[in-house]
């Protein structure tokens, strides 16, 4: 990664300026040609360092009103089965198969949107029938205390 | 806020569709049938009332050459608001939650290598006097930031 390249991440790991030229900002915030940066950024897109670009929504605010991260305990040799099940319901956003202490054992972590709690009892229920995967645990977020983007550079 | 198709189709195009040229507004106002100017107005509007989160890159922490992981903490409720002070104040530490389970505070940090992580695990262990679990991915299935906003909101 080169310098101008840690700067294009510098300049677009936040928010970006809402104006109608915004890769030509950047460009001469840096001192380099617009489309050096507009280049540069599709370079790092297909790279994947870059996984998207756009808008990050509040998506609490986008009508799933019941968002609760759970996990679950799934065997060392059923992971990858487990884990693309899962991975296939809409209403999972995120999947992870995390390496936790042996004591918690909770170890394949999912992020569940429903738009009632009704709703998110019956999504539970159907992703553990569909994977067979009884022990499961939910952690419901009382208090979001901070939500930012990090900061790299 | 209550959204109108408009914005739906806004939200739609710079989450799924912002384009990397000279003048991304004007291309995705276009293809609405409207003005550039209404288009980041619409935009402005949303940012101020906390639709939209940011505009810009969402980047792969890992292809950067930074370690990621998840901690959880067990934290007394009388030392609850100074341990969330000391996270909080750690600039790799992006996401903070309390939950309501016996590990109630959990949080991600992001750092520029795994010993820096570690190195800063053992700070906040000492600093805010509790155990900090540490839970790396090992495999990633799915994730997903991009909502389809125009079902529920159309």
């Amino acid at each position: 990664m080169d310098d101008i390249n840690r700067a294009i991440i510098k300049a677009i790991q936040g928010n970006m300026p809402l104006t109608s030229s915004p890769f030509r900002e950047i460009a001469e915030e840096i001192g380099v040609k617009e489309e050096d940066v507009l280049k540069r950024i599709e370079d790092m897109k297909r790279s994947g360092i870059i996984r998207r670009f756009g808008a990050v929504l509040r998506h609490n605010r986008m009508g799933f009103k019941v968002n609760a991260m759970t996990a679950w305990k799934v065997n060392d040799n059923e992971e990858d089965k487990v884990g693309r099940i899962m991975a296939g319901f809409a209403e999972v956003s995120h999947c992870y198969l995390r390496k936790v202490p042996a004591e918690f054992g909770y170890n394949l972590f999912t992020m569940l949107h429903a738009t009632s709690e009704e709703d998110l009892a019956r999504l539970i229920d159907e992703i553990a029938s569909k994977t067979g995967i009884k022990e499961y645990k939910v952690f419901r977020s009382i208090k979001e205390i901070k939500k930012t983007s990090m900061e790299y550079f | 806020m209550k959204l109108t198709r408009l914005d739906a189709e806004i939200l739609d195009l710079l989450q799924n569709d912002f384009p990397i040229t000279s003048r991304p507004y004007k291309v995705m106002a276009d293809k609405l049938g409207i003005d550039e100017e209404e288009f980041l107005t619409r935009v402005k509007i949303m940012q101020e009332k906390g639709i939209i989160r940011r505009i810009g890159g969402v980047l792969e922490s890992k292809k950067l050459g930074f370690y990621s992981t998840l901690c959880a903490c067990h934290i007394e409720e009388n030392k609850l608001e100074e341990a969330i002070r000391l996270i909080n104040a750690e600039p790799g530490v992006t996401h903070n939650y309390i939950r309501d389970d016996w590990y109630n505070v959990w949080f991600t940090l992001t750092a520029s290598s795994e010993e820096k992580a570690e190195e800063i695990i053992e700070k906040l262990k000492e600093s805010i006097g509790a155990e900090v679990v540490s839970m790396p991915a090992l495999k990633v299935y799915k994730i997903r930031a991009v909502f389809s906003v125009g079902e529920e909101n159309g």
